[in-house]
């Protein structure tokens, strides 16, 4: 038998090796503890982020619409899948995931805490929360644990699909009536600095950065992601006709980047221990469906016991 | 009735009971009993949205006065809705949507297999693409009848309940309007009497495996192929509508 150092000798030389962690393979126990929260939370993210855009596809303003939406949930609900699979290679099972979800122990993306208040916040949501989503992603897509690396693989395929679908949205809003490109003006006023807090705190004030960089987890800093969304999404705003809320927005040829004004550190910590508009909402609309499910789940389980099935997972 | 005329109003019944349908199935998305069960419910509301969106586009295309699906959709009001009143009904608990849901799936199974043989090439080629999505509901909704009425007291409880308080509007289902019978006699539609007779055999053999019962002697509701609808349809379109009534000039 191998010793703990030897072992963590073998788990270094891997990650230096840009080799993938497989879940049969040893790892520090920070390092799965890590994975699991990040995993868990991101699944979580995904499924709470179903009910704000769930809110409009019942008022989708044309059949497309209506049918582009719900495609689109449909699809977050399945990164929410593939992403519980990848964390229950960790030893946690998605029930224990979904209690500490429920218990408000685990965390989600806090930007589901904000109300979509009109159609154009449809179309914000995938132009701007999937595009800082995918800034995050396509990073993780070599991230070092080989089950999350592989799920991502997946989901970035679709969130790309997304965002563009996202910006579809925002253009015609854009290019429309004087009332919806308001709309859209309005939707971008609000979301602009809930996306920019999507990347975390600045790096200075980051407390899991510096192990997620070292263990390959993560491969940039919260800054560095937020500076490149920035500097994509601005010339997308300008093609469009719709200004980012940031009078201090100025480009800066030395760094090849934008200045910007970062986003209200304190609201972001606000909203992440509970005070958001609509923390309360998210998390009660979760609970309710569960409990409100329970008598399903437990005839399926019944049903099965009585005539020694499988339970279908369609 | 003339024959346009007929085959108009004959595709508001179909694409209307689809579009109410979707949109029943569509508000559970997000708020599904666990994952999986979100996912295949928002998959059947896409599909079944889906059928509407044809099946309006081709209406509009009969009626040639330059509307488009989505004006049908979304610029007429309850009275001019033709779908069945069985769709309009609320979702209630799980085992209400389950029992409408089965209603339907096993209707529009044996329907859209009909309409397969249909005359009229569109038609036939939508039923085609259909019969295929409609066989995985049917299937999906089936399991879940199996195993309410037979899985615990409750789930028992409450499909019993659901099937005597939604048995009376299923009778719509085969009692044609005048639009249906012009196009039955003209090899379009299928007939709803042999439709009828397949969807009992079904729905009796499966509720005899699940344990559950047919009410007897039920008063059926009819009205919604004449645009007489339940109070609940108007909410829906409230709803639906509410954003293209608002800003009419605009392009989503």
């Amino acid at each position: 038998m191998k010793s703990e150092k030897e072992l963590e000798e073998i788990f270094e030389k891997k990650l230096a090796n840009n080799e993938f962690i497989e879940p049969k393979d040893w790892m520090p126990e920070k390092y799965r503890h890590h994975l699991i929260r990040q995993i868990s939370q991101h699944a979580h993210s995904e499924v709470v982020g179903m009910l704000p855009e769930g809110n409009w596809i019942t008022r989708a303003p044309s059949l497309r619409a209506k049918l582009v939406l719900l495609a689109k949930v449909q699809d977050e609900g399945g990164h929410g899948l593939y992403l519980y699979s990848a964390a229950e290679t960790l030893g946690i099972s998605r029930d224990e995931m979904i209690e500490a979800l429920h218990a408000g122990k685990a965390k989600y993306s806090s930007i589901f805490n904000y109300p979509t208040l009109t159609w154009a916040d449809i179309g914000a949501i995938g132009w701007l929360v999937d595009g800082a989503a995918i800034m995050n992603q396509v990073m993780l897509q070599r991230t070092s644990y080989g089950p999350y690396s592989r799920a991502m693989i997946r989901i970035c395929k679709e969130e790309s699909f997304h965002q563009r679908q996202g910006y579809e949205i925002m253009m015609r809003l854009a290019l429309g009536t004087p009332e919806q490109k308001q709309m859209a003006q309005d939707a971008l006023n609000r979301w602009w600095y809930p996306t920019l807090m999507m990347f975390g705190p600045p790096d200075d004030q980051s407390p899991n950065t510096a192990d997620a960089v070292k263990w390959r987890i993560k491969r940039e800093t919260n800054d560095q992601l937020r500076q490149k969304f920035v500097n994509q999404t601005v010339p997308q705003a300008e093609f469009i006709g719709l200004k980012v809320p940031d009078p201090n927005l100025k480009w800066n040829e030395a760094k090849k980047g934008y200045d910007f004004t970062p986003p209200d550190w304190n609201e972001f910590w606000r909203v992440i221990k509970g005070d958001g508009p609509c923390n309360k909402e998210r998390l009660a609309a979760r609970i309710k469906a569960h409990e409100e499910g329970k008598w399903v789940r437990e005839a399926a389980a019944a049903y099965a016991q009585k005539h020694n099935k499988e339970m279908l997972v369609s | 009735m003339n024959f346009q005329e007929a085959l108009f109003k004959y595709l508001l019944i179909l694409g209307d009971t689809s579009l109410i349908l979707g949109q029943r199935l569509s508000e559970w998305t997000a708020h599904g009993p666990f994952l999986e069960e979100d996912l295949a419910l928002t998959n059947i509301a896409l599909d079944t949205i889906g059928h509407a969106k044809t099946l309006l586009e081709y209406a509009a295309k009969v009626e040639n006065k330059g509307r488009d699906e989505d004006a049908l959709a979304y610029f007429r009001n309850g009275r001019e809705y033709f779908n069945v009143k069985l769709v309009e009904q609320p979702n209630g608990n799980y085992a209400d949507t389950m029992v409408r849901q089965v209603f339907m799936d096993a209707f529009r199974y044996h329907y859209f297999k009909a309409l397969c043989n249909s005359k009229d090439e569109t038609l036939s080629a939508l039923a085609q693409k259909a019969v295929k999505e409609v066989s995985y509901h049917y299937r999906h909704s089936s399991w879940w009848i199996k195993r309410f009425g037979d899985g615990t007291e409750e789930s028992h409880h409450k499909a019993q309940n659901a099937i005597n308080n939604l048995w009376r509007f299923t009778g719509e289902l085969f009692t044609p309007d005048e639009s249906e019978k012009i196009m039955e006699e003209e090899n379009i539609a299928p007939s709803l009497q042999s439709i009828e007779y397949l969807w009992k055999e079904d729905i009796q053999n499966l509720f005899k495996e699940a344990t559950l019962s047919i009410p007897e002697n039920t008063y059926m509701q009819l009205g919604g192929k004449q645009g007489i609808h339940t109070e609940h349809l108007d909410y829906i379109l409230a709803e639906m509508q509410s954003l293209p009534r608002m800003y009419p000039d605009a392009k989503w």
